[in-house]
């Protein structure tokens, strides 16, 4: 195994630069890096930034996989560049190029306000009926392991855009929701908790909605966090489908506890503090 | 503030084609769009190509235009477009209902998606495909 910090090959990084106050199009500047074992994508932008060209831009953060923020198209596929190693992928040539289905601000740097736009519309927050219960909740809700898990897994969506990418319908389909907007739907339409799957249906069943999607399956094998968008919209179509012949899941299953204190307390657990909210 | 200008970076049809490390699944959706513009264009053409009677009957008669061999193969195929395009058609509609793609699963990685769930009725519906290229065939060289 090649020591830590020693340079084992030299890869060419195939970069897509784009200068918006001088250039008309996008061109390709290459850089030699050498690359170390567990070295990663993030990485190499930055030795490219310290040692070859200071005028290089990428959006970045936690660099471990956490904010999103970094969602790259590495040799053609999209990832996050922080938790995507250099040697798995590459082994002479790396192209690294933005985000595709999605505007270029600057090099590596995609516009992501329409999935967020788009986001903002199917409303990924629990509704209540009642709108005073998300203001001055009364008590608790019981959900069960197995309601948890019904949408535990495409809670994880960390708003990369990377299934947004990789998608081919929104590449020719500029109005179609898309994979992390519909996924996010179906985590709230799932959770026993909300009321709001009606209100969303109007969204996801419209002209731009689920029904766009002919499953290619990019988006799940390209998430970087297992959300399996694909499976969130299949479920979601089968929902829509139930809903239109009235066989659905009725609104407001979850049963609501008056908050703890029901039962009886056990010596050495603590007194439920003061609500501070 | 002034309007910060941005490249429109969207792929278009390449979106459709254009390689990449992508998964079998992309290819059938492709084929998929492929074969179902292919036959709706088979039916403008069919359409266009019966009005032509009008005309007469030459197109049709006998060893016509319309007996020519690379007709036969472009018969043939129409024929396999409708195969894979029926076939996978029948494969989306079980997915889509949610058959076969599994439950909700908490991401533990290496992930495992709904794709590799669904994977056997990809195979099913190749072999559908196949087994009925191969009743056309027969039929079309022994007719």
């Amino acid at each position: 195994m090649a020591e830590a910090g020693k340079a084992v090959r030299q890869i060419a990084f195939h970069v897509t630069r784009y200068n918006p106050e001088r250039d008309r199009v996008p061109f390709v500047t290459s850089y030699q890096v050498p690359v170390r074992q567990g070295m990663t994508v993030l990485d190499g932008l930055h030795y490219i930034k310290d040692n070859l060209d200071a005028t290089l831009a990428w959006r970045y953060s936690c660099r471990m996989g956490i904010c999103g923020s970094c969602g790259m198209l590495l040799n053609g596929r999209p990832a996050l560049a922080c938790n995507t190693q250099i040697l798995h992928i590459a082994n002479a040539n790396l192209t690294v190029k933005p985000l595709p289905n999605f505007p270029i601000i600057r090099d590596l740097v995609p516009d992501l306000q329409s999935m967020f736009d788009k986001h903002r519309i199917v409303e990924p927050y629990i509704l209540h009926a009642n709108e005073a219960e998300s203001d001055f909740w009364a008590g608790e809700f019981y959900q069960s392991t197995e309601q948890l898990k019904s949408y535990l897994q495409f809670s994880y969506c960390i708003l990369c855009g990377c299934c947004m990418a990789a998608c081919p319908t929104l590449a020719t389909d500029t109005r179609y929701l898309g994979p992390m907007p519909l996924a996010a739907a179906q985590r709230y339409d799932a959770d026993t908790r909300d009321e709001g799957r009606h209100a969303r249906n109007a969204v996801t069943d419209a002209q731009s909605g689920v029904s766009h999607c002919h499953y290619a399956g990019e988006c799940s094998r390209v998430c970087p966090k297992g959300v399996d968008p694909a499976k969130a919209l299949q479920l979601l179509k089968r929902s829509l489908v139930l809903d239109y012949l009235h066989l659905g899941r009725q609104t407001s299953p979850c049963k609501k506890l008056q908050g703890p204190g029901n039962g009886t307390r056990l010596p050495d657990i603590a007194a439920v503090p003061k609500k501070t909210a | 503030m002034a309007e910060i200008k941005r490249y429109d970076n969207r792929l278009g049809i390449a979106g459709w084609l254009s390689g990449g490390r992508w998964g079998v699944e992309r290819y059938a959706y492709i084929l998929h769009r492929i074969t179902g513009l292919g036959i709706l264009t088979y039916f403008l053409l069919h359409i266009l190509v019966t009005s032509l009677r009008v005309k007469g009957i030459y197109l049709w008669a006998g060893h016509g235009f319309m007996h020519q061999p690379i007709f036969r193969f472009m018969e043939y195929l129409v024929f396999a477009a409708f195969a894979y395009h029926a076939s996978n058609g029948l494969r989306l509609v079980l997915v889509e209902l949610g058959f076969a793609i599994g439950k909700p699963m908490e991401p533990v990685y290496p992930y495992k998606t709904s794709l590799n769930v669904q994977r056997p009725l990809l195979v099913c519906m190749a072999f559908l495909t196949l087994g009925l290229l191969a009743v056309g065939a027969y039929w079309a060289l022994t007719k």
